[in-house]
């Protein structure tokens, strides 16, 4: 159950409620290499937040781990404030986290619709047979789940390509129909993996206002890994900062800004 | 109208048939190339292991007859009952559903992300062994299978054509049923992987195992899913050519036919397996009937593979292949 204790309304308007998901002191490691080194900390209902870092500093170890492509080897997942058991990627899909990837991975055969379609496939219920002969319930539950993905189509402005297979498209544009994608199994967590990596400036500013609206409109916990420095502190509510697999920083924007070892992280120090 | 021109016309019609079947052997190579990747050696071999075990059933055949005379000393052969030709079908498809179950279990889970190579390998060990299980569950000797297909010369057609231009052709009802059979399969078949969930799934994994994972696919399920769809279609080709021409061990060597298909259809598409097919027995019929005498025949013996290799030489996607395009 979540703690509501702790929810409190943003400066436009939103609100923010109790901890969605906690990481409890994570590491994972790849042979003798540690990817990420004990590292704490909370997503919050409603909120976007955000994990930042160098390159290599194992932000996308990160977001693999919450997405069950990696297990750790130490450390707790907290989902809704139970502890998550091991898991297969596919299971905590269909927990309701999904995800983009930072080098898109799409149905490159299929049409735009069909790939936003199998976002809905958890939402199906009824049997195959009722299916194949498309009667009754399953064509009800069909209509409803077209319906509400050309809701999702509408909002991201993409009808204009959703016959279009998707391996026909810029790359901008695969983006925003992983995004789709993604949206379409009604996430209660979105991760999203370098949302913005190799677009330029007008699909940055894009992308950045779909992720606010799509927070915004449906309410949806939003987890991202960025580059983009100035993106991200515009973006999100609260932001994590790592460095060589370990946190670095926790905190609004501002905190994190004036954190004296994120400055150094970014600029560069000396270690001696 | 010139008596070569009917004939050829005869021969064509022929070809067509004999096409179908080849078609129908290539579609299971395309189901799990498709799906996972993997060149399915064994797919002929399941199509005898299948027409074995409904044999076997519709007989009431003991499996393992020899082994269990072997260990326990006896002489049983048989139960004492025949089984109804549906229903030994209907039992027959739950054997090759748990047969891809074992197959994804046993072998396909633990070679996951491994060279095409190494998943090859593993299907030709597949294909070894599961002609020897089908031996030793079901005896080794030729059995003819009859679940009720008609044959013989369709005198409808003899009688037609023989009006029309005074030759009667040659056509078996087996062959026209077969026709039907197939093109019920594919349109299942297509049904299947356009309107259902499971098919929506089945072409996700086909085309990106990552994102698959990501929208709650579990590929394990969705692989037995390809596995027994393909041991569906092995049993229908089983059938098919069994009841054509026996069930023995030369069932497991159609696989060999479906090679040049796939090479002339790409192994990727099922309309290319359905017009590969029939462009090859269309082709090596024709080819026997114009070209054969001038050579001394027996044609149909290489006719496919040459035409397959023509194929490499040229277009190496095939017909309706994807095009390997590699970006730098």
């Amino acid at each position: 159950m979540l703690d509501n204790s702790l929810s409190y309304v943003t400066d436009d308007g939103r609100t923010i409620g109790g901890v969605v998901m906690e990481m409890k002191n994570i590491t994972l490691r790849f042979g003798g290499v540690v990817a990420i080194q004990g590292i704490s900390f909370d997503i919050r209902e409603g909120e976007i937040r955000a994990i930042i870092g160098p390159n290599g500093a194992g932000k996308s170890s990160m977001l693999n781990v919450i997405s069950g492509f990696y297990v750790p080897q130490e450390g707790e997942v907290l989902f809704h404030g139970k502890k998550r058991p091991p898991m297969r990627p596919y299971e905590v899909a269909r927990q309701g986290i999904a995800r983009t990837f930072q080098n898109i991975a799409l149905f490159e055969g299929m049409s735009v619709l069909d790939n936003v379609m199998t976002g809905r496939l958890n939402h199906m219920k009824t049997g195959l047979f009722s299916q194949a002969l498309w009667k009754g319930k399953a064509e009800k539950e069909e209509t409803e789940n077209r319906e509400f993905v050309e809701r999702i189509i509408d909002f991201l402005e993409i009808q204009h390509i959703r016959k279009t297979p998707v391996s026909r498209l810029p790359y901008g544009l695969k983006k925003r129909v992983e995004l789709a994608r993604a949206l379409a199994a009604e996430p209660k967590l979105l991760l999203l993996d370098e949302p913005m990596a190799g677009m330029n400036v007008e699909e940055k500013e894009d992308m950045s206002r779909f992720i606010l609206d799509v927070n915004d409109e449906f309410g949806t916990t939003i987890a991202l890994i960025e580059h983009d420095m100035g993106v991200v502190m515009d973006l999100s509510d609260r932001v994590v900062v790592m460095d060589y697999g370990k946190k670095i920083g926790d905190g609004t924007p501002d905190e994190v800004r004036n954190n004296q070892a994120v400055i150094d992280a970014y600029l560069g120090v000396s270690h001696d | 109208m010139p008596e070569q021109l009917i004939f050829a016309m005869e021969v064509t019609l022929n070809g067509l048939m004999a096409g179908v079947l080849y078609a129908l052997v290539a579609l299971g190579f395309v189901l799990i190339y498709k799906a996972s990747g993997i060149f399915n050696y064994a797919q002929g071999v399941m199509a005898l292991f299948a027409a074995m075990t409904l044999v076997g059933i519709m007989q009431g055949q003991v499996p393992f007859a020899h082994l269990i005379n072997a260990v326990f000393g006896g002489h049983i052969t048989h139960f004492g009952w025949n089984v109804p030709g549906v229903v030994a079908i209907g039992l027959t498809v739950a054997v090759m559903v748990l047969l891809a179950w074992l197959v994804q279990v046993l072998v396909m889970k633990h070679l996951v992300g491994q060279e095409p190579i190494i998943l090859f390998m593993a299907t030709i060990g597949l294909a070894y062994f599961l002609e020897g299980v089908a031996d030793l569950m079901w005896g080794s000797e030729i059995k003819t299978l009859d679940v009720g297909l008609p044959q013989g010369i369709n005198l409808w057609i003899d009688e037609t054509t023989y009006n029309i231009f005074g030759y009667g052709f040659f056509i078996d009802n087996l062959d026209i049923v077969a026709t039907v059979i197939a093109a019920l399969l594919v349109a299942g078949l297509v049904c299947f992987a356009q309107y259902t969930k499971q098919g929506r799934a089945m072409r996700a994994v086909a085309d990106d195992h990552q994102a698959a994972l990501s929208v709650g696919i579990s590929l394990n399920f969705i692989w037995v899913l390809v596995w027994s769809v393909a041991g569906f279609v092995a049993l229908v080709a089983g059938i098919v050519w069994g009841t054509k021409s026996g069930v023995q061990f030369s069932l497991s060597l159609i696989a060999l036919k479906a090679l040049p298909v796939l090479m002339l259809g790409g192994f990727t598409s099922i309309p290319g397996a359905i017009v590969g097919g029939l462009i090859i027995g269309v082709g090596e019929k024709l080819f026997e009937f114009a070209i054969g005498p001038l050579v001394g025949g027996a044609t149909e013996n290489w006719f496919a593979y040459v035409l397959a290799l023509i194929f490499l030489v040229f277009r190496p996607q095939g017909l309706f292949g994807e095009k390997i395009i590699e970006r730098v």
